[in-house]
């Protein structure tokens, strides 16, 4: 019984991401693309897929190795995009802190930002699944996107080297940041957090080894914490 | 060119770095709490890089040798307005390629 309830928990993930193939494919294309463009072989591009699998994170790093910023800068501001992975594994924590390590690895090595949305919801919503049920869950969340990310880099990376430059596709990243990032102002202190380190990035564009995306980051991460222990103070104070 | 040592280096580096932060509450501090002020600081960092991250290349892209370019900008406004109303990221993706290659076309 209990490989029954397992299975089905598996299917109902698998139909739970299976909507975020849509984002995967353009954007998975799109960076193996972009990697070729850089003049990363099909092997590279796919082997930065396969061992990352961090969209933003890849993109940033792409973006920084093309502009020739030192490894270390290339490294800490690729990592930084990734932080918000600590807080998945945070969140994830109580959930399925407790299941073997071995599986707790693989669903580490496999959260992204769909698998954890989608898991996270559902065990909110669901408090009384047992633990493998969870587990099951995760990784048929999984099981649409991650293939599919590797596939679809790969097809990028094989039509990568016929796309003419006036395709403009320099801004491809770009576009796709702003569209990523915007969904997520949700709150004054979100929407403070991003005026303040886009200010303090174009302030810092002079700054050698491209620190100036770290120092705006800290900036916009320090603003957008303040805003939010002010707002929570004014909520206190008004319900008083 | 990017050199290949330097490019594995990211490539390793970046992929044994995303797993630890991957794995480090789940994996290794298991079930423990977080301050508060630490976790109050983490839930802005991807609002705070990736604005910071573009934001140079939208108003000076490196495709027009830095000088600011409207149909680039155009873009970037329509891709970050349409993202805000509808909170669909292909939609806003989709309006930025639209304008961007509209413009391009039309300012030629």
């Amino acid at each position: 019984m209990a490989i029954t309830t397992v299975k089905s928990a598996y299917f109902s993930g698998v139909a739970a991401g299976a909507p975020f193939i849509l984002v995967i494919i353009p954007f998975a294309s799109l960076f193996g693309l972009l990697a070729t463009e850089a003049g990363l072989s099909v092997v590279q591009t796919l082997s930065f897929s396969v061992v990352v699998i961090a969209g933003a994170a890849q993109f940033t790093a792409l973006q920084l190795m093309v502009e020739d910023a030192p490894t270390l800068v290339v490294l800490a501001s690729a990592l930084a995009v990734n932080l918000r992975m600590a807080m998945y594994s945070a969140s994830l924590t109580p959930y399925i802190g407790s299941a073997p390590l071995w599986q707790r690895a693989c669903a580490a090595y496999l959260t992204v930002d769909q698998s954890y949305v989608v898991a996270v919801a559902k065990y909110e919503r669901s408090p009384d699944m047992t633990l493998p049920e969870r587990m099951g869950y995760f990784f048929g969340a999984v099981t649409p996107i991650v293939p599919l990310w590797y596939m679809f880099t790969l097809v990028g990376a094989l039509l990568g080297a016929q796309v003419p430059d006036s395709w403009a596709l320099d801004f491809a990243i770009p576009i796709t940041f702003l569209a990523m990032i915007a969904p997520m102002f949700r709150t004054l202190a979100h929407v403070v957090a991003a005026l303040v380190a886009v200010v303090v990035s174009l302030l810092c564009a002079g700054v050698p080894y491209s620190l100036g995306l770290i120092i705006a980051g800290v900036a916009g991460m320090m603003a957008g914490a303040q805003v939010e222990l002010w707002t929570a103070r004014r909520a206190a104070e008004d319900s008083v | 060119m990017i050199d290949p040592v330097t490019l594995w280096t990211v490539i390793i580096g970046l992929g044994l770095g995303s797993f630890f932060l991957r794995f480090v509450f789940t994996g290794l501090v298991g079930n423990r709490a977080m301050p508060d002020w630490l976790l109050r600081h983490l839930r802005y960092t991807a609002v705070a890089i990736l604005p910071a991250l573009v934001a140079p290349q939208v108003l000076w892209p490196a495709a027009t040798g830095g000088e600011t370019d409207p149909a680039r900008l155009a873009a970037a406004v329509a891709a970050l307005t349409v993202g805000l109303l509808t909170k669909n990221v292909i939609a806003a993706m989709l309006s930025g390629g639209f304008t961007l290659y509209g413009l391009l076309y039309l300012l030629g």
